[in-house]
């Protein structure tokens, strides 16, 4: 499955040539959508990483039409050029946004909140590497519980970050769009088809994809891929998707594999004490407990 | 050409109708909200044809108008007073990105205290956010620079957004006589938007980039001439208006019986009818009042004014407006002006409207009476005092 999506792939590149640290999954996951959407993709960065590794003139990396939107418009922009370009006569595009984890829960989620109100037809893609990387490893609402940031310090009082990751996808469905996705860049073919199918849907559509960051995480920049890939075997991330009122739950691990294993192998993670490993575990089960009861499984 | 009893915000609405916006992004706010309903229904029924987004913010607002001009439409957005303020951020980027989106401002107080009367704090408080910013005098003023600023904001000489400010309540919700331009006078005006700076299939663009510090100073250099520009533009664009519409403006400033005046009044906006008035009735009593109205406070009309003022004894500067620790900002503008020009009369700042109290011809008799005899520098309408005693109002 996986080599075929790769062979159906575009050899075509529309993200190249950018500063990204090695092993960024956030451009990973920012080369792969746009090899999917093409060339008449239309793509919206706020700042953040991808915008500030991408964007520094004349270094221009971006091979189709992308533009810089404020932190907070995201998706108020991609609503303002989806107009425009419908208005202007236009219907063979695809306005897409990639946003980072703070762009998008925090300062942008008002925007994105809008935007999928009106049911605008755009794509947005929250690539999800749990902190504000960009500005130095800083909490962002989706930086996991027990995770140490540079405003999360893990001392002897306080063991990093207090609060759980906020719930963007079951909050994007929870507006009725027509369509929402989980996805990790560790399961790319996963990622690539919840995008090709995203651009098939007219209306609003929300992927969040976990993009690991080798800088901020404190791995090697070789794992980004395969810790991508564990957090959803380990059960911290799942890949599923709403369409049509229905939760649907696209992987199923037959057994988890070790939650402990998992973050010990990050630098973040590091500090975590048997109980703090413990509530990471109690809350992946009652998550888990809640994908049975409400998602379908195929 | 018909002619309607319209209030200010219908009149602007009636403009931006003749200029068929391609995308209108809005939310409300009093006393701008007229002007959206307006719209609203004009896009209900038929007569425009613009994709309108019922966005969720001022800042969302001005933020898809960037977007749409991004692609290459026409976008107009309109706001007043804390929402101006909220859209703070995306003024900038609108400016720097060269995008020339059209906005209404309903100028109004600014809290705290609450209010939602009329003052000039909110747009005077973004002088340096790149828009080119115009004060409209009343309703067909209004209407007209709905018209005429998109064919400033649109000249590629230019290419920059242009805020229309029309007094909060006294403007916009005033009721005027207005001459209706017929559509064809419109189109024949202003032509479809044209422009490179936009999103193209044929030619990918990367927009609203980073510029480190070898070129970000010419990218700012370069908004700083194109507002320059807007001064012949400007006069340009009122000449052509004429031809049209049979109704000829006086370019960035008005000035009234200034030629042979000892005392001039500086000011803006609504209120310059009743300073022109109070300045007739002076002249009866053999008193040479004159008037100055700025309407254009970016770009500044800095030598227009220092020759307004050049032969006048003494002068004052009116506004719905204070700089706290300092004056008003636009006595600070006007100072400034005549310095340059090396003109060295004795001149007056009269603070007054805030909050929307109101300005009476008998103020204004007794600012051109200060302006004669000599008084504080800055002076608080009501209150007295330069704003470093106690306050009697």
């Amino acid at each position: 499955m996986a080599n075929q999506t790769a062979e159906k792939l575009s050899r075509d590149e529309y993200f190249y040539g950018h500063k990204a640290c090695a092993g960024c999954g956030g451009a990973l996951a920012v080369r792969a959508a746009l090899k999917v959407l093409g060339q008449n993709a239309v793509s919206v960065l706020p700042a953040g990483c991808m915008s500030a590794v991408g964007f520094n003139f004349p270094q221009l990396c971006f091979s189709n039409n992308s533009i810089i939107s404020t932190f907070a418009g995201t998706a108020s922009m991609l609503t303002g050029i989806e107009a425009g370009l419908r208005a202007r006569g236009y219907s063979d595009f695809t306005a897409v946004g990639f946003a980072g984890d703070g762009g998008t829960a925090d300062i942008g989620i008002q925007a994105l909140s809008g935007a999928i109100d009106r049911n605008d037809n755009i794509i947005y893609i929250c690539y999800d590497n749990e902190a504000y990387m960009n500005t130095g490893i800083q909490k962002s609402g989706l930086t996991p519980f027990g995770a140490r940031t540079t405003t999360t310090p893990a001392g002897a009082n306080i063991h990093g970050n207090l609060r759980p990751k906020k719930n963007m996808f079951e909050i994007a469905a929870a507006h009725d769009i027509p369509y929402a996705a989980t996805a990790s860049v560790g399961y790319l073919a996963d990622f690539i088809k919840k995008v090709e199918k995203a651009a098939q849907i007219k209306g609003t559509k929300y992927i969040h994809v976990i993009a690991p960051c080798p800088t901020g995480w404190g791995i090697a920049t070789d794992e980004t891929v395969e810790i991508a890939k564990e957090v959803v075997d380990c059960g911290l991330w799942y890949l599923a998707e709403y369409e049509n009122g229905t939760f649907t739950l696209n992987h199923k691990p037959k057994d988890f594999t070790s939650v402990e294993a998992y973050l010990k192998k990050q630098g973040r993670f590091k500090h975590l004490d048997l109980d703090d490993i413990k509530t990471v575990i109690e809350s992946r089960d009652k998550k888990w407990a809640f994908i049975e009861k409400n998602f379908t499984y195929q | 050409m018909s002619k309607r009893f319209l209030s200010g915000n219908e009149a602007f609405a009636e403009g931006i109708r003749l200029a068929k916006p391609d995308v209108i992004s809005a939310y409300p706010i009093t006393p701008q909200t007229i002007v959206v309903e307006r719209l609203s229904e004009m896009v209900e029924d038929g007569s425009l044809k613009s994709e309108f987004i019922h966005v969720e913010s001022e800042h969302s607002a001005l933020s898809c108008a960037i977007g749409a001009s991004a692609s290459g439409a026409r976008a107009f957005t309109a706001t007043s007073s804390q929402g101006l303020l909220y859209m703070a951020e995306c003024l900038y980027y609108a400016s720097g990105g060269r995008f020339p989106i059209v906005m209404m401002n309903a100028d109004r107080s600014t809290a705290l205290p609450w209010n939602i009367y009329g003052d000039q704090r909110d747009s005077l408080s973004q002088l340096d956010s790149g828009w080119i910013q115009v004060y409209a005098e009343n309703a067909q003023e209004a209407l007209d620079l709905a018209l005429m600023s998109w064919r400033i904001a649109e000249d590629s000489r230019v290419s920059t957004p242009v805020m229309v400010n029309l007094d909060g309540f006294v403007l916009t919700h005033t009721y005027e006589t207005v001459e209706i331009p017929e559509q064809a006078q419109a189109d024949r005006f202003l032509p479809p938007y044209v422009t490179g700076n936009r999103i193209d299939f044929d030619n990918p663009k990367n927009m609203a980039f980073s510029a480190g510090p070898d070129t970000n100073f010419v990218f700012k250099y370069k908004a700083h001439a194109g507002m320059l520009a807007a001064k012949d533009v400007v006069a340009e664009t009122e000449d052509a208006f004429a031809e049209i519409f049979g109704r000829q403006y006086s370019g960035l400033l008005d000035s009234y019986r200034t030629e042979d005046a000892d005392y001039i009044l500086v000011t803006l906006g609504s209120i310059a009818g009743l300073c022109r008035e109070t300045a007739d009735r002076l002249r009866e009593q053999g008193i040479r009042a004159g008037v100055v109205r700025i309407r254009y406070m970016r770009p500044f009309p800095n030598a227009e004014i220092a020759a307004a003022l050049q032969n006048a004894k003494a002068f004052g500067v009116l506004e719905k407006d204070v700089s706290f620790g300092n004056e008003g900002t636009v006595y600070t503008n006007v100072n400034s002006a005549l310095q340059k020009a090396g003109v060295r009369i004795p001149g007056y700042n009269f603070i007054g409207g805030l909050g929307g109290r109101n300005i009476s011809a008998g103020d204004i008799a007794q600012m051109f009476a200060d302006i004669q005899d000599g008084t504080e520098h800055v002076n608080f309408i009501g209150i007295g005092g330069d704003g470093n005693g106690e306050s009697n109002g």
